[in-house]
């Protein structure tokens, strides 16, 4: 078997990683998934770039959690991006942690996990880190990028920062920066975290985490990622496993027992101090920013064709930023595609059922 | 592959495309015409069009289409962006017609623009002697329901063309598909103009 695309699917790069923020990595690791297989010419590679909570298990088995693949959906025999086709790669982000360079990491130089140590990170420096996985891969030029949310940002980042290496970019219900609301909701997820006392600065031991302040940060942020009428046609007022409220604090609302459920499931895959420093990434990111506010600017010049994704309910990242975007390409002569998707589910309907989202990407793929 | 027909007044309006050209077809509805310029006049096209079922069929077909509204979107894109700018059977649609007119010929090198005649005589005489709104083969909705708010006839057409200080370079009637020689104010029933600034 290529010594690439091995068992334990990761690269360990030895020497400095720079980072935007101007700090260092000594040493950089990219864990990641690869499906389907690398043509001769090595031009029939997809990156599938994931959402703040999601990880390289794009289209297999979670190893911790046993779910299926995250977007199954979009990514598989049969579907628009299939790798009897393509050869598809998914890599955990730089600062996650499921296996890539982040807080839970070790530092070679004393032998200790990083914590709060380890550098502030940007979602450019998380695609720079993508940069190098393909580099190890063989692969000078994606034939696309892909993402949601997110996924979305690093695919619209490839395109400004390394447009000869990517000819087409699909960013799904995202944005070209974060918005006070966004970075406003990030903030309290942030400071639950660090309210819990077993944060302790960061330097938790492995079996005793901040769960707590993770579980409410993730019950809030999930929120986020649903619509008004979604939470009212799923739950509405009705109670959980009772007849009459009980006058006390219980999870007397079914939509409070299923909140409590996200936040307790989700304590068990994920890391704090990575929901830090990771939401911190998309705080900071704005494209525009360093090219004086002026988003087209960031994509002039750019060779890359782009298709964007939005969904009506969508209130994290709403049509209004994808549409911004597109002014923006339009305004660049960049090629682009565009379409607002109608559905109830809110941020979340990218990783749901979205026949119009799969029949835009597979064509937008053939093309 | 050999592409299929198109409807006659598209073909219409496709005739007027020079090979290879970039245009830009506003209300490209599923992207017939531009699937049919790209595949046979070799034109890099892209389109704009409301309707989202539509969006995703062109963009299944390998276009490049945004969801969008001619009366807002046309401002971002620059000057001459484009050899040639398509606005077929939608200029009637429009909230403000001049300005997307307007719009047009900034944004391409000339404009092609194809319009129900409101002059043709079956709506004269559903008007003159039935005295209700015309409903035509093609106008087929009746007044209530139908998108259309701002009909003109190929004289008023004319005359707003005129006034824009637009120079026609060509100005065709269509009755059926085919062309109209004379009187085409009350025998065409489609306007085909080749505008530009």
């Amino acid at each position: 078997m290529d010594q690439r695309f091995g068992l334990d699917k990761r690269i360990i790069l030895p020497g400095d990683f720079p980072l935007a923020g101007g700090g260092v990595l000594p040493e950089l690791t990219v864990a990641y998934e690869t499906y389907g297989r690398l043509n001769a010419n090595a031009s029939n590679a997809i990156l599938i770039c994931h959402a703040l909570t999601l990880d390289q298990y794009v289209a297999s088995t979670h190893p911790r959690t046993g779910k299926p693949g995250w977007w199954t959906r979009l990514v598989g025999p049969g579907k628009p991006v299939d790798p009897e086709h393509w050869f598809v790669i998914c890599a955990n982000v730089l600062g996650g942690c499921m296996g890539s360079s982040g807080p839970t990491s070790i530092d070679p130089r004393d032998g200790q996990p990083y914590a709060m140590r380890f550098p502030v990170i940007t979602i450019g420096d998380m695609v720079a880190a993508q940069t190098r996985l393909l580099d190890h891969l063989g692969i000078a030029q994606l034939h696309a990028v892909i993402g949601g949310s997110m996924g979305g940002m690093q695919a619209l980042t490839w395109a400004v920062n390394h447009p000869a290496r990517v000819q087409k970019v699909v960013a799904i219900a995202t944005a070209a920066r974060h918005s006070a609301q966004n970075i406003a909701f990030h903030e309290v997820g942030r400071q639950a975290i660090m309210a819990d006392p077993k944060w302790q600065g960061g330097l938790y031991a492995p079996d005793a985490p901040p769960a707590d302040g993770l579980a409410v940060a993730r019950m809030a942020a999930h929120i986020t990622y649903l619509s008004e009428a979604g939470l009212t046609e799923k739950f509405g007022r009705r109670l959980q496993n009772r007849d009459a409220v009980s006058f006390g604090f219980d999870a007397d609302f079914q939509v409070e027992s299923y909140l409590r459920h996200q936040g307790l499931s989700f304590v068990e895959r994920f890391d704090a101090n990575s929901y830090l420093y990771i939401t911190r990434a998309m705080d900071y990111f704005d494209l525009a920013e360093p090219f004086g506010g002026n988003l087209a600017r960031a994509f002039a010049g750019s060779p890359c064709r782009f298709a964007l994704v939005s969904f009506t309910s969508d209130w994290l990242y709403p049509t209004a930023e994808s549409r911004r975007i597109v002014r923006a390409l339009n305004a660049a002569g960049a090629p682009v595609s565009f379409v607002e998707l109608e559905s109830p589910f809110g941020h979340d309907a990218f990783l749901l059922d979205a026949p119009e989202m799969n029949r835009v990407v597979h064509g937008f793929l053939a093309a | 592959m050999t592409p299929i027909p198109l409807r006659p007044d598209l073909a219409a309006v496709a005739a007027a495309v020079p090979e290879g050209a970039r245009v830009l077809d506003i209300g490209c509805g599923n992207g017939q015409l531009l699937a049919w310029l790209r595949d046979t006049k070799g034109v890099e096209g892209r389109g704009i069009e409301l309707d989202a079922a539509d969006v995703a069929s062109a963009v299944g077909r390998g276009l490049a289409v945004v969801q969008g509204d001619a009366d807002t979107d046309l401002a971002d894109y620059p000057d001459a962006a484009f050899d040639v700018v398509i606005l077929s059977n939608t200029l009637q649609a429009m909230q403000r017609p001049a300005a997307v007119l307007a719009e047009l010929v900034r944004i391409g090198r000339s404009a092609i623009v194809s319009f129900p005649n409101f002059g043709h005589w079956r709506v004269r005489l559903s008007l003159t002697l039935g005295g209700r709104m015309p409903v035509t083969r093609s106008l087929p909705v009746s007044w209530h329901e139908t998108p259309n708010i701002h009909f003109c006839t190929i004289a008023d057409f004319e005359a707003l063309a005129a006034e824009m200080g637009l120079t026609v370079e060509r100005a065709t009637g269509l009755s059926a598909g085919r062309p109209v020689s004379l009187w085409s104010n009350l025998l065409a029933d489609t306007g085909v103009f080749v505008l530009r600034r």
